[in-house]
């Protein structure tokens, strides 16, 4: 049980920092309550191992405070902490039995033997690894030995939270679909907090509640996956969440509305009371809140490529000197070079200067 | 050039890795092989590249036997899922070193070739720099850079991207995508993940165990996976598979649901069947009613930020709903779910395709 809280926390590999660009944690105050499933998102180099780090207490980091119930456990180890951390490789015992291997860090902690037996056994059960567990780990797939290492994270039932670097990244696709039940399950089932530290965005946002997205070691938004689809507070948001990511078309505005490349763009009143002094304007809108047709009022664009990917599809149209991505139902036809774009208002945002108006 | 394997084997360490495979692949395609992991992806593309010889079976370029060939006798470039750079070279002589070893260009065209092809890859202006101080972006970019530079009428591509950050991988596929959408050379592409064959398009060799399920257009195998194994490996979400029995008065799944046969159903015979459904062809019920409920227990609901996959059970059998918009449903709750039974494969007790849904099954009711 814990509330884990970040106060002022930062961090920097270099000895004397000057420079903000120096931090590869850049400082900030964040919570995480006690028995939430977060994503921490972000492309490679953003900061998200070393907040993980910090979390688990790999890193001490150089500035701030990391507080566990309230207590301060900035200076203290890991193994001090109650955590338990899953990597992106398997860290397994290739000598070892399944079951040995489940058991270590039960029995690194003096667990009695009856107790070992039924954690191990339920963990097992839960990762369908139950027929393996007498076979030695050299012997195993690295998938499965990765579902192994996902083992040792859950067996521990007095963790105040289980740490994931990436874990999912080298396993098949049908195989990430069942384990990442399986966490969900075993986070229903025990109510523990889990952090999960990932670049996939699609993987972020189904297993998370809450996912924090993080760029040049600072965090840009924190939400549900909803807010984040419907909502980017900033750009990188818009652009790193959904595939394809949101459209931003370069905007002034005109009347009731935007103005891009000569064609015409409705907004909300109060959108554009709250714009009239800000710089730097660009429509966001997401590929799946834009309707193409052959007809009708709309933005008269020209049709470039369609991707074909079965469950649907992709128009990459152009707008002038601008590009936008539509998502197509796939029974939807196509218009053949010509067609009419309609932005669902009650989906079209205003940035300036990358961040949300209103 | 065309490359072609006639039942190629391969054995290691007493275990068959490939298994009798037969495949013709024509000058300037392009390949998906799509696979699992240990599927035997990588053995394969080490055989056409000449980096490894089959146990028994020939292999033939331009229907002349080169079985037995080493590499260095074939024209062949190849880009590895790890980022294999010579590190102490510079971006520039990285592209520039396969031109070099050829020896048949002056200096000046392979001044040329690298700087169009740096160009071409989005990293001309990064030419002076060591891998070390590149992105893994940048590095894969080099990479691939020195594997197009010398034009090989062969190129293999092992799963190049895996390695790479996902909006990265989203940008640096649709790069490729344009390289080799008109070319002379023949491109063979792994990967694990069916939305890249459907990406990239051309042909996918859909691998299992070291056995080539099927072979052909990746839009035609999607609408119609030869058997359960291939409908699985093409499928992400995981295709739903359910027991069926067709029998006089339709087709049941359960003791509660049963159908009255679609078209494309009507002529099978009388039997037991599995049939299959994409999560996408799964809706709730009341939504666009389409043709056959399922009472279910949601398991689990993820949601996406726009769109909802819904784990649900049935009796003995799971299913997932990929639900267009968020849905919040709690373990336990009761569902209604409905399935178009218009959009069923079904695979026969060998596993293997007996009726595929029309192309446009469904039509603009389904979603």
């Amino acid at each position: 049980m814990a509330l884990i809280e970040f106060k002022n926390v930062a961090h920097s590999y270099l000895r004397s920092p000057t420079r903000i660009e120096d931090y590869a944690l850049r400082p900030m105050n964040l919570a995480w309550r006690h028995g939430g499933a977060y994503a921490l998102l972000g492309p490679s180099g953003s900061g998200k191992t070393t907040l993980l780090n910090i979390i688990s207490g790999l890193i001490t980091p150089s500035e701030g405070h990391v507080l566990f119930d309230g207590k301060d456990v900035t200076l203290l180890p890991t193994t001090q902490r109650n955590i338990a951390q899953v990597f992106q490789f398997p860290v397994i015992y290739d000598t070892m039995t399944v079951f040995d291997n489940l058991a270590f860090p039960l029995r690194n902690r003096g667990v009695a033997a009856a107790e070992v037996r039924s954690r191990v056994s339920e963990v097992a059960e839960m990762l369908e690894l139950t027929n393996d567990l007498r076979r030695r780990a050299s012997g195993l797939a690295t998938d499965q030995k990765q579902k192994v290492s996902l083992g040792r994270g859950l067996v521990r039932s007095d963790v105040s939270a289980i740490l994931f670097d990436e874990p999912l990244t080298v396993v098949d696709p049908n195989l990430k679909w069942r384990l990442r039940r399986k966490l969900k399950e075993i986070h229903k089932r025990y109510s523990v907090t889990l952090i999960y530290v990932t670049h996939d965005q699609a993987e972020a946002l189904t297993f998370a509640d809450r996912v924090v997205v993080m760029n040049e070691g600072s965090v840009l938004q924190q939400g549900t996956p909803q807010e984040l689809f419907e909502r980017p507070t900033d750009r990188f948001v818009g652009y790193f969440i959904g595939s394809p990511g949101m459209n931003f078309l370069p905007c002034l505005l005109s009347g009731e509305g935007a103005e891009v490349a000569g064609q015409f763009i409705p907004l909300a009143p109060t959108l554009l009371t709250k714009a009239t002094q800000a710089t730097g304007l660009e429509i966001g809108i997401r590929p799946e809140a834009i309707g193409l047709g052959d007809a009708g009022s709309g933005l008269a664009v020209e049709i470039g490529d369609v991707e074909h990917l079965g469950t649907r599809n992709i128009a990459t149209c152009r707008l002038g000197e601008h590009e936008i991505k539509v998502v197509v139902p796939p029974e939807q036809p196509i218009p053949s070079e010509r067609g009419i774009l309609k932005f669902n208002p009650a989906m079209t945002r205003l940035y300036a200067d990358g961040r949300l108006v209103g | 050039m065309s490359i072609r394997l006639e039942s190629v084997n391969v054995v290691s360490m007493g275990e068959s890795v490939i298994r009798d495979v037969s495949l013709t692949l024509e000058r300037g395609t392009l390949n998906v092989l799509l696979g699992s992991t240990l599927a035997g992806k990588t053995t394969l593309m080490r055989l056409m590249a000449g980096l490894d010889q089959p146990t028994s079976g020939r292999i033939l370029v331009d229907g002349k036997d080169v079985t037995g060939v080493p590499v260095r006798g074939r024209s062949v470039a190849m880009v590895y899922q790890e980022f294999v750079n010579y590190p102490s070279f510079t971006a520039y002589e990285n592209i520039a070193a396969p031109l070099r070893r050829a020896k048949r260009l002056s200096a000046s065209q392979i001044d040329a070739r690298v700087r169009a092809t740096a160009q071409m890859m989005h990293i001309d202006h990064l030419l002076q720099r060591l891998p070390s101080e590149l992105s893994g972006g940048q590095q894969q970019r080099v990479a691939l850079a020195r594997a197009l530079v010398k034009e090989a009428p062969l190129l293999l591509l092992d799963e190049p991207l895996v390695n790479l950050d996902y909006k990265l991988r989203e940008e640096l596929r649709s790069e490729i995508r344009e390289l080799f959408r008109a070319g002379t050379t023949t491109v063979v592409y792994a990967t694990a993940e069916p939305q890249e064959a459907l990406l990239f398009g051309g042909n996918t060799i859909v691998l299992d165990a070291g056995r080539v399920l099927q072979y052909g257009p990746a839009l035609e195998i999607y609408h119609r996976p030869a058997t359960v194994r291939a409908s699985q490996v093409f499928s992400d979400p995981p295709i739903n598979l359910i027991r069926a029995v067709i029998g006089p008065e339709g087709c049941r799944l359960s003791p509660s649901v049963a159908f009255p046969l679609p078209p494309h159903m009507r002529a099978l015979p009388q039997g037991d069947y599995r049939v299959g459904v994409r999560a996408n062809h799964i809706g709730l019920a009341g939504h666009a009613d389409q043709g056959c409920l399922i009472p279910a227990k949601v398991e689990l609901a993820e949601i996406n930020g726009s769109e909802t996959y819904v784990h649900a059970g049935h009796g003995d059998f799971q299913m997932i709903a990929l639900l267009q918009g968020v849905h919040e449903f709690g373990l336990g709750d009761k569902i209604s779910l409905d399935l178009d039974p218009r959009r069923l494969f079904v695979f026969d007790g060998a596993g293997n395709l007996v009726a595929a849904p029309a192309e446009n099954a469904g039509g603009a009711g389904a979603h």
